[in-house]
Parts: structure tokens; C-alpha cells; sequence
């Protein structure tokens, strides 16, 4: 469907009051108690360490098309992996949805004025830029080497690069993401309109209740092994460093008791937003709303329980190996469930093929690809082979780009007009979407056959034979670079020259699009009633649909 | 072991249990193909069949089923579970040591593998084994975390500093294979690598000729405990010495002061070495210096190596076409410290 501009008569009066316009200098925006403003900036900052980070991808992707180790001397390799894996895990993915979409839609969505503690909300983006800047001071001034996991001893005891400060950087941003979670938490609990009642709430928001749950309860684990291992570098104090009195393996323990469960609170975002996107462009009620709903609880919940699967040929006993196994097949279930429900609810809808939409069937096959690897990995007698191998990098990158990439981009176009009053080129939009998704398989796929050939992760030289599938993948990640580079241009441009995008281009019940783009300050003119369901998209909705047909059928007026 | 086509798809499969892993895989990305075609086929036909007809349509609304929920969810469980115990049989026949194997000692160092055969050969990022015997490899580092990793095998295990793990594997085709560190390790991690050559019976008795010469790792372990470390002083000699009797003790349990007990096993007899306070054997002053800084890991493998030949365990090299005698009980290869399974 087209951009329905011409029918809203929102286009018709003066451009009102918004977010944007309180106020325009620099102190106003640094000082901002604005949830919008703070969403702002928080997409502006990770869209930088997204930038960077992909330069380190593009830089080993470059290294890698040739089997020996010569347009990057090892050393160097070893710092562009490590350093791609921290900017993107720590500094991008993790506060990609929530920071950005969650910050800006919560309050929108469950009808409120704000988040609940503003101050804190602002706080955690300082302590986000805190963390980042310290963490870009270690990289200028040398970099680190030991790999974004950081194994003891080699990262206590063996590495002359700024691991401490790297760590410290991370310990400080650990806050900014425990501030966040606590903060939704009392937002959702608290803040909710008249008549917003927990299963009215949109499916973006449960996943964003999930998310917290698992920010406020496994960030402060890594706090502690950061804090543990700074203890051992500094004071020398045997905890992990065998040669001390202490145990290698205890690290990794506590690295993936947090970091785990920090792979949900990457994707789970994701499974909102997906939620919201496949519902509204089918304008059919999701399917299985509670099962949706609950299924982003258990993966939390679960989420807690598998860290172990990690370590299957670390040194870790058989029966715990068994253990792991069997329960990170339990948390398969719930994320098989969601894709089943989200296919269910196309079924019988009226689909278009607008660019959120795009992405998010392309999240549905780029999903599937990474969960059912999930299989292969947590089977415990195929991953002795696997682990540590391709496979295991190009299943992640799977999850993590191909599911919570995605699905952020699918979210950015999805709320971008009412973000920012806009509307981008629907064209280049589609293009985007179509090159990211070709270009993300020819760069990942080809991963998981190097994989089973054994081809191990973080080796800056390969056997011969391994070369002609690195070649793809390197020319796949070049594709998926012009795909990724194109809504920087093409969003960019629609601020200052898109066309109007009114308050609800694509007559959605949600309450985020019952008020004005952008939103006002304060959210909305006056405190919103719920009366409605969620995903109800009919005349029970209250919206005059009978009036947008007709002016869609309208030649546009502009 | 370079495969014939132009883009290598799959790897040589050369061990007893590797065909296990392969169809292990196969089911998989069966199960995969499976599970995939019926939810791509669906979006396609729902994404086509139920395009937009109208703008802002308002199609009858579906709440759910319970029935579907009940039935995708319980399908997926059930296969899951088959994963699971496929993967979980294989994993035992990976990380299941035999008692009748070929022993081998990996100590792995940044960046090189260091081996050593029972009858003394050494070798750097090379492995020489015979095809169709069964090898264990008992392995430690000297510094940081390494893998010895075989793809061709289908096996791997990390390299813990500070302890003992094991990998065992029976090669069935003769070849030279990747060895790879698979566990990051710092600077040159790519560069360690090496190769498995799986020889057969005859050119390996013949390898092992061309290459004798070196003391066996008991008679090194010999060598040590008599004259260079001076431990005969308090341990020879059985009872009445100052240290604790040596003889006839693997496998068996040994009492401590303070009431616990534990199997005497490779790892203990390392840690007694290295920390010899912390298990003070009963009836025994703690008077024993610790040796940490003073041997090396590969001495202390043959230190372990001559103190379980003094129980008649390995004692003498065992030639690999007549491995050791058969034992009884079970060999857990991740025993932590104190479960290991006594012979």
C-alpha cells in the first residue's frame, strides 16, 4: 500500500508543537528528560558503533579472501575480530531495540507521558556514552585481542593489550542496560492508561517486559566477572589463573551465565517488533496472543538454564554436558512457536508488501535458518565437531543479524514516520530490504559448510581449500554492506525531504498512531482510554476507516 | 585429504564414530528441510493468496486455537528430544575413554603441539598414529586454553591449564589430517596447527623404529623421581618412609587427614605433586615442598606415568599392536578431579 498522505486531515492545519521543536539548542537535548529525545540520541550514537563495528567486519571479511594472513598481520586480526564482536555485541545489539524503539514506543504504547524515571532514563544514556567512550579510547590507544569472550587466563594473565580497560568500559555500560530494564519495568507496571490492562498490551511491549527481566538479573553477573577478573589482572589474586590457585573453566561459567541470556536480550526485542509488523501489515489479530506473550516469559526464563551448552568440550563433566543439551532443547519449543503463530496469523489477512513488511518476512526465513542450526548446536555429539568452528559463527550471525538486524530495521521503517513525520522512499526502502536479505545469505550461508569442514573461528590464515566459500562470503558481505549503507542515505534524506507522513499512514488501532507525528512532548493532548483490544483493526477500533479508503482511493493532493 | 571437487562441500570422515556425527548432521538438516518447507510454502501461498485487495481491509478476525498451539508445540518437542538423544549417544562415544587405547601425551603451548608417544618418540604438530587402534590422548598446556581438534575425526576437546582431558579416537583410513587449535590462544592462534598421519600397522612399527632413541615417558618419570627432583629420598621403599607409600595405589582409594577420601587418579597424583599440603594422605606430616615452577608439564606427565607403573598400570611401553591389559571400570574423561574411574 502506498503512503495514504492526502486523506489526513492532520496534514491540512499547521504543523503543531512536537517533541522536535521543544526547543533546539544543544543544552536541550543534552539535558532532555524527553524518553523521545533520549531514543534520538541513543539511535544516533549506535548507528556510529554499528559503523564501526562493520568496519572491522569488512575489514575481516577483506583478510579473509585469501588464505594466508597478508592484508592484515595476525595481530591485527586478532584486535578486528575481538573489537567487531565487542562493538556490536555490547555497544549495538544489545541496546539496539530497547534503547531505541523501546525508549521511544513504551510510553507511546501503553498511553503514559513518559517513562516512569526520566532521570534515570537519561542517566542510563550517559552511562551508555561513558562506557562507549572509554571502550573507543582502549581501541585508539592499542585495542584488546582476546576475543569478545575474554577466556582466563589468557585475557588475565597473557595479553598485553587494554583489556582492563575495554572491561571497565563494558562494566559501565553493563549499568546503562540494568537502568533501562528496571526502568521499563516500573513503566509497565505503573504507567499503563485507563483500560490498557496486561493482555491488551501490544506484544512489543511483553517482549519488552522479557527483556528487562533477563537486563536486570543477568547484567549484574557480568558486572562481577568483570569485576573478578580486574581483582586477578591488578591484585593477582588467584580466581581464574590456574598457575594462581584458580579455575579457567569458573570464568566461563560466570562470562556465559550472563552472556547467554544476553543473546535474548538481543533477539527478544526482535520477536516484538516482529510480533507488531506481521499483525498490522496483515491487518489481521495476531494469532495466539497469550501463546506470543508467554512464549517471550519462557524464553527468559529458560534463557537462564543453558548457559552451559557453551562449554560442551570445555573441560566441563559429561553429565552436565547431558544436562545443557537437553535443556537448551527445551528452549527451542517456545521460539518455535512464535514462528508458527506468526505464520498463522497471515493466514486469511489482507498483506501488503510495504517495506516492514519485507523485512519481516525476511526475518521469518533468516530466523528459522538460525534456530533449527540452534538444533544442530545443541546436540551435543554433533557440536563436538562443530563448536568453535564456522558453523558456530555462521549460526549467530543468523540469530543475531539475520533475526535482531532485521527485525530493527524492520522496526526503524515501521515507525519512522512517526518518528520523525516522515515518510522515506517506499522504492529504495524495498530495494534495501531485498539486497540485505541476498546479500546476508551469500555472506553466512557458505559459513555453515566451512563449518562442518572444520574450518576453525578467529584464524586470520586457512587451509587452501577453504578459500573459494570465503570468497563468497566475502562477496556476500560486500552486498550486505550497500544494503546496510542504503537507509542511512535514503532515511537521512526523507527528514529533510520526505513527504508528510501524517499521524497514521497505515490506519493502525495501536495508540502510538493515535497521536500526532512526531508526538508531542508530553505524548498525547490528553490522557488516552483504552476501549479496544489489541490488534483490533476494524470498526471496533474507533478509527474512521470508511473515510481513509475513500481518500486512499483519492488521487493524493500534495 | 584435499576433496575433489571445486568447492569442498564435505570433509573426509576417518575415525570409528565419525559416521555417527555425519548421520547425525544428516538428520538434522533433514528434520531442517522438513520443518522448513511447510512454513516457507505457507508464507508464500498466504503472502500471494492474501495480498492486499482493498486499502485498510478488515478481515474476519482469528484469535488462535488451542488445538494448533497444543499440536506445534508438542511436535517440536518430541523431535527435539530425538535430537537430543541422538546427540547424546554420540557424545558418549566421543567423550567415553576406552581402557584398552594407545596412549598418547599432548602438551600444547603457544603456538605448537608437543607429543609424546608411550615408547618415547616425540613429535611438534605432528601426530603419527596406526589405523584401526585406538588412541587416548591425555593432554594439558602450559600456558593458555588450547583444542585439539581433528575435523576429519569428528572430535575435539579443549586444553585445560592446570588439569588433565582426554580425547581418544580410532582412525580408520590411513591419511594426513588437520590438526587444528580450535580454543583461541593469543597471537599466532592460526598458526598452530599440524597434522594427524594415520599410517598403516607395518610403516608405523617402522616409523616408530626410525625414530626410538628417546626414553619412555616412565623411564623419564624414572629418572626424575630417583636422581633430578630427589623424590626417592622420602617415597621409596614402601612403609616406614617419611612420604607416602607410591606402590600399588592407583585406582585405589586413599584417606586424608581430616577424614575424606579420594580414587587415586592421574589427576591427584598431579595436584600431589603440585600442591601437596592441600591432601595430606593420613598418617603423614604435611612436610612435602611443592614442586610447582620447578617441573615442567611434560615431566609431570612422566612423573604420573612412572608413579602408575609403579601399581603395574603402563608399566612397561606398551606396544601398540599389544595393548594393555583390559580394566574394569569405566574412565569418565571430564571427571572433574576425584570421580575418575580406578583400574
Amino acid at each position: 500500500m502506498q503512503n495514504a498522505d492526502g486523506f489526513n486531515p492532520s496534514l491540512m492545519r499547521e504543523p503543531k508543537d512536537s517533541y522536535l521543536t521543544n526547543g533546539y539548542s544543544l543544552k536541550s537535548w543534552l539535558l532532555t528528560k524527553d524518553h523521545k529525545r533520549i531514543a534520538l540520541m541513543y539511535l544516533i550514537s549506535i548507528s556510529v558503533f554499528f559503523f564501526m563495528g562493520g568496519l572491522y567486519a569488512a575489514a575481516i571479511r577483506l583478510e579473509l579472501l585469501t588464505p594466508g594472513s597478508d592484508l592484515l598481520q595476525t595481530a591485527t586480526y586478532n584486535k578486528a575480530f575481538t573489537q567487531h564482536g565487542i562493538l556490536m555485541i555490547f555497544f549495538f545489539l544489545i541496546p539496539s531495540i530497547p534503547a531505541t524503539l523501546g525508549n521511544f514506543l513504551l510510553p507511546l504504547m501503553i498511553g503514559a507521558k513518559d517513562l516512569a524515571l526520566p532521570r534515570i532514563n537519561l542517566l542510563s544514556l550517559y552511562l551508555y556514552w561513558i562506557g562507549g567512550i572509554l571502550t573507543l579510547y582502549a581501541l585508539m590507544q592499542g585495542g584488546v585481542d582476546t576475543g569478545w569472550t575474554f577466556y582466563t587466563p589468557y585475557s588475565t594473565t597473557f595479553s598485553n593489550s587494554y583489556v582492563m580497560a575495554v572491561g571497565l568500559g563494558i562494566f559501565i555500560n553493563g549499568f546503562s542496560s540494568i537502568l533501562t530494564g528496571l526502568n521499563f519495568i516500573v513503566t509497565i507496571h505503573t504507567m499503563r492508561a485507563p483500560g490498557m490492562t496486561w493482555f491488551r498490551l501490544p506484544l512489543f511491549v511483553w517482549a519488552h517486559y522479557a527483556t528487562s527481566l533477563v537486563m536486570i538479573l543477568g547484567t549484574p553477573v557480568v558486572a562481577i566477572t568483570i569485576l573478578l577478573l580486574a581483582i586477578e589482572r591488578v591484585v593477582k589474586v588467584g580466581i581464574f589463573d590456574p598457575a594462581i590457585g584458580g579455575d579457567p573453566i569458573l570464568f566461563q561459567h560466570l562470562f556465559w551465565f550472563y552472556s547467554h541470556p544476553a543473546v535474548y536480550i538481543m533477539i527478544l526485542p526482535g520477536m516484538g517488533v516482529i510480533s507488531e509488523v506481521i499483525s498490522s501489515f496483515s491487518r489481521k489479530k495476531i494469532f495466539g496472543y497469550e501463546f506470543i506473550a508467554f512464549s517471550s516469559i519462557a524464553i527468559a526464563v529458560f534463557g537462564f538454564l543453558v548457559w552451559g551448552h557453551h562449554m560442551f568440550v570445555s573441560g566441563q563433566s559429561i553429565y552436565a554436558g547431558l544436562v545443557f543439551s537437553f535443556l537448551t532443547m527445551v528452549v527451542a519449543v517456545p521460539s518455535a512457536i512464535k514462528v508458527f503463530n506468526w505464520t498463522a496469523t497471515m493466514y486469511k489477512g489482507s498483506i501488503s508488501y510495504d517495506t516492514p513488511m519485507l523485512y519481516a518476512i525476511g526475518f521469518l526465513g533468516l530466523f528459522l535458518v538460525g534456530g533449527l542450526t540452534g538444533l544442530f548446536l545443541g546436540s551435543v555429539g554433533l557440536t563436538v565437531h562443530l563448536t568453535d568452528t564456522y558453523f558456530v559463527v555462521a549460526h549467530f550471525h543468523y540469530v543475531m543479524v539475520g533475526g535482531q538486524v532485521i527485525a530493527y530495521l524492520a522496526g526503524i521503517h515501521f515507525w519512522w514516520p512517526k518518528m520523525t513525520g516522515k515518510m522515506y522512499s517506499e522504492f529504495w526502502g524495498k530495494v534495501s530490504a531485498m539486497l540485505v536479505f541476498v546479500g546476508f545469505n551469500l555472506t553466512f550461508f557458505p559459513q555453515f559448510i566451512l563449518g562442518y569442514q572444520g574450518m576453525p573461528r578467529r584464524y586470520a590464515s586457512y587451509p587452501a581449500e577453504f578459500q573459494v566459500l570465503n570468497i563468497f562470503s566475502t562477496a556476500g558481505a560486500s552486498v550486505l554492506g550497500v544494503g546496510l549503507l542504503m537507509p542511512v542515505v535514503y532515511l537521512t534524506h526523507s527528514i529533510f525531504a520526505g513527504k508528510p507522513a501524517g499521524d497514521n499512514p497505515w490506519m493502525l488501532p495501536g495508540l502510538e498512531w493515535r497521536t500526532q507525528s512526531p508526538p508531542p512532548t508530553l505524548n498525547f493532548d490528553e490522557q488516552p482510554v483504552v476501549t479496544w483490544e489489541a490488534y483490533e483493526f476494524g470498526e471496533e477500533s474507533g478509527l474512521d476507516l470508511e473515510e481513509a479508503r475513500r481518500a486512499a482511493g483519492r488521487p493524493s493532493v500534495v | 585429504m584435499q576433496t575433489d571437487s571445486w568447492i569442498p562441500l564435505f570433509p573426509e570422515s576417518a575415525s570409528s564414530f565419525s559416521w555417527q556425527v555425519d548421520a547425525l548432521y544428516f538428520y538434522l538438516i533433514g528434520i531442517s528441510v522438513a520443518f522448513m518447507i511447510p512454513v516457507v510454502a505457507a508464507i508464500f501461498w498466504f503472502v500471494v493468496r492474501y495480498r492486499e485487495r482493498e486499502k485498510f481491509a478488515t478481515p474476519d478476525e482469528i484469535h488462535g486455537s488451542i488445538v494448533l498451539e497444543t499440536v506445534w508445540s508438542i511436535i517440536p518437542f518430541v523431535i527435539s528430544m530425538t535430537i537430543f538423544l541422538g546427540g547424546a549417544v554420540v557424545y558418549y562415544t566421543q567423550y567415553r575413554m576406552p581402557e584398552d587405547a594407545m596412549q598418547v601425551y599432548v602438551v600444547g603451548k603457544q603456538w605448537m603441539w608437543k607429543i609424546q608417544h608411550e615408547t618415547g618418540q616425540r613429535e611438534i604438530n605432528e601426530l603419527h598414529v596406526p589405523v584401526n587402534t585406538k588412541v587416548k590422548l591425555t593432554m594439558t598446556t602450559e600456558d593458555v586454553l588450547h583444542d585439539f581438534s581433528i575435523p576429519a575425526f569428528r572430535t575435539k576437546a579443549d586444553v585445560v591449564p592446570g588439569r588433565y582431558t582426554y580425547l581418544w579416537f580410532e582412525a580408520t583410513k590411513p591419511g594426513t589430517y588437520h590438526l587444528f587449535c580450535a580454543e583461541y590462544c593469543g597471537l599466532n592462534h592460526s598458526g598452530m596447527i599440524g597434522s594427524v598421519v594415520v599410517m598403516e600397522q607395518n610403516d608405523f612399527e617402522s616409523w616408530l623404529q626410525g625414530n626410538a632413541s628417546n626414553l619412555t615417558p616412565v623411564e623419564q618419570g624414572r629418572d626424575l623421581f630417583e636422581n633430578k627432583l630427589g623424590c626417592a629420598s622420602c617415597h621409596a621403599g614402601g612403609s616406614g618412609q617419611r612420604g607416602a607409600v607410591l606402590e600399588n595405589i592407583y585406582g585405589k582409594e586413599v584417606k586424608f587427614v581430616g577424614g575424606s577420601s579420594t580414587i587415586v587418579d592421574d589427576e591427584y597424583l598431579r595436584n600431589s605433586i603440585l600442591n601437596p599440603s592441600s591432601q595430606v594422605v593420613e598418617g603423614y606430616q604435611p612436610i612435602m615442598p611443592t614442586f610447582k615452577g620447578q617441573v615442567t608439564e611434560e615431566q609431570l606427565i612422566s612423573l604420573v606415568a612412572y608413579i602408575k607403573s609403579l601399581s603395574g598400570v603402563d608399566a612397561s611401553a606398551t606396544a601398540p599392536s599389544a595393548p594393555a591389559a583390559p580394566a574394569p571400570a569405566p574412565a569418565n574423561n571430564m571427571g572433574s578431579n576425584s570421580n575418575q574411574g580406578g583400574r
